[in-house]
């Protein structure tokens, strides 16, 4: 059913066509929507057999998480930014474990210096710990990715994360088709867990390994994610199928046919690119776009395939590796290992930093006539930055880094958007 | 594209009011995309809120830099806030305000824009009088209506209804409809001579 609806509430929607039987969360700016909205969703009575278990912090909610997936529920929970990184044991945990939760991360920085806003400094900060990481181009495909992360989470007994832009697609209204709870049950059926802790017929999980087996244990986990590089594509058929919507999949490529230059790039700004190149296009560009959908696993293969024409390839992120660069930049390079294709990093968007076309068209103009820079920070304001630096170097009680840039752009500047 | 900004302050219903606008677009088989700018979010503190309507999916993701429309909710932010930034020179301003232009100091500005495009309506007045409280949103949307024509009042109606149950959502229609005729609404889009397409 079309409905015109807030991307968090979707989400909400959609956790509920999946049947979960424990939802556990602590509300965190920009997840907060959704978590109030499963929990009236509950209340009210529309997603029935669940308990929500209020906690009081995120490493309880998914140390509860573990507890109740290890018992066999449907799990779910979500969070974001200092969340993720406060629940990081139990993240790895999950992953360690096998236990099929799915998660929600509605992107938001990390502080120093705090900010609500959206980057993807913090599900990146867990790529490594053992997750799959979806990441949603919209709201639609915010919605249907939770469908399919049960599905995919169950079939390899492995967590999943949904990652999707805090405040830009977590609190935008847009148009979006919300399935039936029958179309749904056929798609995704009752959770049969692998393992399950049961008094009636005891046994562990979670058992010390020693040098002996951890190699091995480990091994498996990345053998499971190599699996996930096939299943992946397998549900996106089965849900394209039955709901006749493309969402999901190891990536999207638009316009990569014929195109000389291609954008690598996640999340809701994909979107931001396609309108931008469809104008350079009309100019003569020849561009194309790759918006990532699975981050981890990384389909390292199937990426270097798609990517086979490109000359250039410009990978635009929301993250940085401080003292490094780009994080899907060099993942990027991976993937290209040995080919003739020049990979521009492009840091974007950190902290709420509008991303908009002047200044992606202005970037692209460098990046074709070969004047970019790597790493390259899009619309980073260097006399500001030369200026503190010089202050810095020159006075031993310079005072902080971010109060100062704050005092020298004054009030209006410091929350205009 | 159609694209409309709201300026005004934090507890004036300024978020809500994108998002009913997108509701009534939405009603109307339109895309929309409706989307806060979140910062320091306290009572009182200027709040921007946007909302893209047009006929094909909407992908763009940046804020509205160069609307067609501008909704000032509290014409006190003309002190401190440069509402009109990158408003088109053809765009159309709807204020909350029972004062002049003169009044405002915005009559030399409005000169600059075709006849018709900067209007004003006392939707706090109006929404004082049909609600009980001085929230002006659902008003300037019955306003918004009549004066680009872009969307029906049942719409409008409807999309406040979405948000506002029962008494309050009674109230905040009744508000919307004075608006809406205030504004010289008669139920056809376009009516006026001065429907926007999008």
């Amino acid at each position: 059913m079309l409905k015109q609806i807030e991307g968090s509430r979707a989400v909400a929607e959609a956790v509920g066509l999946s049947r979960p039987e424990v939802i556990c969360a602590y509300p965190i700016s920009p997840q907060t929507h959704i978590v109030e909205g499963c929990a009236e969703l509950i209340r009210s009575g529309a997603i029935r057999n669940c308990e929500f278990i209020n906690v009081e912090s995120e490493f309880a909610a998914l140390s509860v998480a573990i507890g109740a997936a290890a018992a066999g529920a449907r799990t779910y929970t979500a969070t974001a930014s200092q969340g993720l990184l406060f629940m990081a044991e139990a993240v790895y945990n999950a992953a360690g474990l096998g236990l099929p939760i799915v998660m929600t991360i509605g992107n938001r920085a990390i502080g120093a210096p705090i900010n609500i806003w959206n980057d993807h400094s913090d599900s990146m900060s867990m790529r490594d710990a053992g997750w799959i990481q979806l990441h949603a181009e919209t709201n639609q495909e915010a919605a249907d990715l939770h469908i399919q992360a049960f599905k995919l989470a169950e079939r390899l007994s492995t967590p999943v994360m949904v990652c999707m832009d805090g405040f830009i697609l977590t609190h935008a209204y847009e148009r979006l088709a919300l399935p039936e709870q029958a179309e749904v049950d056929a798609f995704l059926p009752p959770f049969e867990p692998r393992q399950s802790l049961d008094p009636a017929d005891p046994y562990t999980i979670g058992a010390m390994v020693g040098p002996e087996a951890f190699m091995e244990v480990r091994y498996l986990a990345h053998d499971k994610q190599l699996q996930a590089l096939g299943v992946i594509p397998e549900i996106q058929q089965e849900f394209k199928e039955r709901f006749g919507r493309d969402s999901g999949g190891l990536f999207h490529s638009y316009k990569v046919e014929d195109a000389e230059t291609v954008v690598v790039t996640l999340g809701s700004v994909a979107g931001t690119v396609k309108d931008t190149v469809d104008a350079l296009r009309e100019e003569g560009a020849k561009m194309g776009v790759v918006s990532l959908c699975s981050y981890r696993p990384f389909p390292l293969d199937q990426l270097r395939y798609a990517l086979r024409g490109a000359r250039k390839v410009v990978v635009l992120e929301k993250s940085l590796a401080v003292g490094f660069g780009g994080v899907v930049a060099s993942d990027v390079r991976m993937a290209l290992q040995g080919v003739d294709c020049h990979v521009h990093t492009v840091i974007a968007g950190l902290g709420g930093r509008p991303i908009t076309r002047e200044s992606l068209v202005r970037m692209f103009g460098r990046v074709e006539r070969d004047e970019l820079k790597d790493p390259h920070f899009l619309d980073l304001d260097l006399d500001v930055v030369r200026r503190e630096i010089d202050r810095q170097r020159d006075q031993i009680t310079a005072g902080p880094i971010a109060e100062n840039i704050l005092r020298e752009l004054g009030p209006g500047v410091a929350k205009a958007v | 594209m159609f694209q409309v900004r709201l300026h005004g302050r934090g507890g004036q219903g300024v978020v809500t009011a994108a998002e009913m606008l997108s509701i009534a677009a939405f009603l109307e088989k339109r895309y929309a995309q409706a989307f806060p700018s979140f910062g320091s979010e306290r009572t009182g503190a200027p709040v921007v809120s946007y909302c893209r309507i047009d006929d094909k999916e909407i992908r763009l993701r940046e804020p509205i830099l160069a609307p067609d429309a501008l909704i000032i909710q509290d014409p006190t932010l003309f002190h401190s806030v440069n509402v009109f930034q990158g408003l088109k020179p053809d765009g159309r301003i709807l204020i909350n305000s029972t004062r002049s232009l003169e009044e405002l100091s915005l009559a030399d500005f409005a000169a600059k824009f075709p006849a018709g495009h900067v209007r004003r309506i006392g939707a706090s007045e109006l929404a004082s009088e049909h609600v009980g409280r001085p929230l002006p949103n659902a008003a300037l949307l019955g306003a918004f209506a009549a004066v680009t024509g872009l969307l029906h009042f049942d719409s409008v109606e409807q999309a406040i209804r979405t948000k506002f149950a029962g008494e309050i959502g009674d109230g905040n229609v009744a508000a919307a409809r004075a608006a809406y005729e205030a504004m010289g609404g008669n139920g056809a889009v376009g009516a006026k001579g001065e429907s926007a397409s999008c």
